[in-house]
């Protein structure tokens, strides 16, 4: 485990030192500001509108190093020919991988951990207190992070055999995808025949289902999520990105690297 | 019986292409090969021959189409022999946003070293390397040789038995290139088996205990540097002086290259004897016999050369 720790450090050191990664959860930081001067306009529901535009932006700018990092993850590597010297050390191909993907996880929670720093002194700015129906948002803000794991997983299981301009379109394809598998569930067999109905409602299971993970609605009103739930998609996230993961170890372990 | 440092048997790799990859290319044709234990064995070829692609399937970066090898009696596939193996990789990357003592100690975690362990290793390679004063620079501020260093350091960093180089002196100015000879010599006094792929020969030649020579993907020989140019005939060189106005000596000195008065004629080894009876007849004087041992530079011209006319051949019957 060492060696996937050392890479893992190695990955997120890279991070911390790339200035774009700054740049973006500062951007994210001057939504939540912006958010607080929208709400003021925003009679009686500037909560709902600080907590929405936060959540919002802290998804985003997540999404967006997940997809972009995630894919340069190996390719860069290969690309580069760094992974040459690396894989010279006693380091198997999937230690590799675990590694690239705990330290981008790693990022991404000290990135998230940063944004909601400064949504949760939004809030207080707004309220001058926090109350119990608050805790949602730190239960979103979790959530958005377990969805960012998943999203890891993909990055990197494309970015094992496809260029990054397509490893970026599939992973995107994929979370948007994601976003709908309720409507792929009860499509009308009437409308879009029965053989699509069929299609629609397997491939459902095989998509990483997003939808469970969106609890802004509930953090923006302050209502409490079912601590069922909160274990449901920790699990779910946690199988989802090992099997993806597993995938993308099969698929490098044989990948000649010119 | 002591097991060969480096073992090669029927390595061939295809590189697929095309559309839909249905067409293959052969890089490496059955090459079988053994390298001794604390051998300094040089990889000759040119560009394109086929050197890099066998240190690579050597290091796990390719895969074989088929054959196998094993280096300290362990087949290839295993990760964990790469413990006691140093690999440096042609026109090395590094993480550039990195230092050099930061690259080589993230390296040294790989090895289970203890952290005072791994600071006094990376001091130590720094300076064998000539980078002790460079070691907390970023490495994108590098030059080329200065990359190379640290790639060498970190082959070498955990000590290996087996040292592994793909073109060490690659990109390097004249020091950096005795330098990198110096640390091949160091590695060889230690006992250590040093295999590295080269097309500068006289690097091979003040270098190795052995080399083999590789064109077109296929091995053309292995041996010691005298023994391999040796697998072609000799020719002996005859210096003499004669009298250009004597009929007798017409003939020779038509032959040989002049140098003033001074004639040389190379003939075969087997028509010296006649030569000289001719330069005896022409009343020509003797001033030397001296045979002629090609040098591997040579040699390695005239396969290369002889690869490009096979090439050609079975191009023009293709058509």
């Amino acid at each position: 485990m060492s060696r996937v720790g050392a890479i893992a450090w190695n990955t997120f050191r890279e991070a911390v030192r790339d200035r774009v990664l700054y740049n973006l959860v500062f951007f994210a930081l001057l939504l939540i500001a912006t958010s607080i001067l929208v709400g003021q306009i925003s009679i009686g529901i500037e909560t709902i509108v600080l907590v929405s535009l936060g959540l919002s932006a802290i998804s985003i700018i997540g999404l967006l190093i997940a997809i972009f990092t995630g894919v340069g993850l190996v390719s860069k590597e290969i690309e580069k020919r760094t992974l040459y010297a690396l894989l010279s050390k006693p380091v198997r191909r999937w230690e590799f991988l675990a590694g690239k993907f705990g330290g981008l996880v790693l990022t991404l929670m000290v990135n998230t951990a940063a944004m909601a720093l400064g949504l949760l002194l939004a809030l207080l700015y707004l309220k001058h207190a926090l109350e119990h129906g608050d805790a949602t948002v730190f239960i979103a803000v979790y959530f958005i992070l377990l969805k960012l794991t998943i999203v890891v997983a993909l990055a990197l299981l494309f970015s094992c055999f496809t260029s990054q301009l397509l490893a970026i379109l599939f992973t995107a394809s994929l979370y948007i995808a994601g976003l709908f598998i309720s409507e792929m569930r009860n499509l009308d067999g009437s409308r879009v025949g029965p053989a699509a109905k069929v299609f629609f409602s397997w491939i459902s299971y095989l998509l990483p289902n997003f939808q469970n993970f969106d609890v802004m609605a509930a953090a923006a009103h302050e209502r409490a999520v079912p601590a069922v739930l909160v274990l449901h998609n920790t699990l779910y996230a946690v199988l989802y990105s090992t099997i993806v993961l597993s995938a993308a170890s099969v698929v490098f372990s044989r990948r000649n690297l010119k | 019986m002591p097991v060969p440092a480096i073992e090669i048997e029927g390595l061939t790799k295809d590189y697929p292409y095309g559309f839909l990859h249905l067409k293959t290319k052969r890089s490496l044709e059955n090459l079988s090969m053994t390298v001794e234990e604390g051998e300094a064995f040089g990889f000759l070829g040119p560009n394109g021959a086929g050197k890099s692609t066998t240190i690579k399937l050597l290091m796990g970066i390719i895969f074989p189409t088929s054959g196998s090898a094993k280096i300290l009696g362990r087949s290839i596939d295993d990760v964990e022999m790469h413990k006691d193996i140093g690999y440096l990789p042609e026109q090395p990357y590094f993480y550039d946003y990195l230092t050099a003592a930061e690259l080589l100690d993230y390296f040294a975690r790989f090895f289970g070293l203890s952290a005072r362990a791994r600071k006094e290793r990376v001091a130590k390679l720094l300076m064998k390397v000539g980078l002790e004063t460079a070691g907390k620079i970023q490495l994108r501020k590098y030059s080329k040789g200065m990359l190379q260093r640290v790639g060498l350091a970190q082959a070498i960093l955990h000590d290996p038995k087996v040292v592994i180089l793909d073109e060490p002196m690659s990109g390097l100015d004249p020091i950096g290139r005795r330098e990198v000879r110096d640390i091949i010599l160091e590695l060889k006094r230690e006992g250590k088996t040093v295999l590295f792929s080269t097309h500068i020969l006289t690097d091979a030649e003040t270098l190795c205990d052995k080399v083999g020579v590789i064109v077109g993907g296929k091995l053309q020989g292995v041996g010691r540097p005298d023994d391999i140019v040796g697998m072609k005939a000799n020719e002996m060189e005859i210096l003499f002086d004669a009298d250009a106005n004597d009929s007798r000596s017409a003939t020779l000195i038509a032959k040989a290259t002049k140098s003033g008065s001074r004639c040389a004629l190379r003939v075969p080894e087997e028509e010296v004897f006649t030569t000289l009876e001719e330069l005896r007849a022409a009343n020509a004087k003797l001033a030397s016999v001296t045979p002629i041992k090609p040098t591997l530079e040579e040699y390695f011209l005239h396969l290369v050369e002889k690869d490009r006319a096979q090439a050609a051949a079975i191009e023009v019957s293709g058509k």
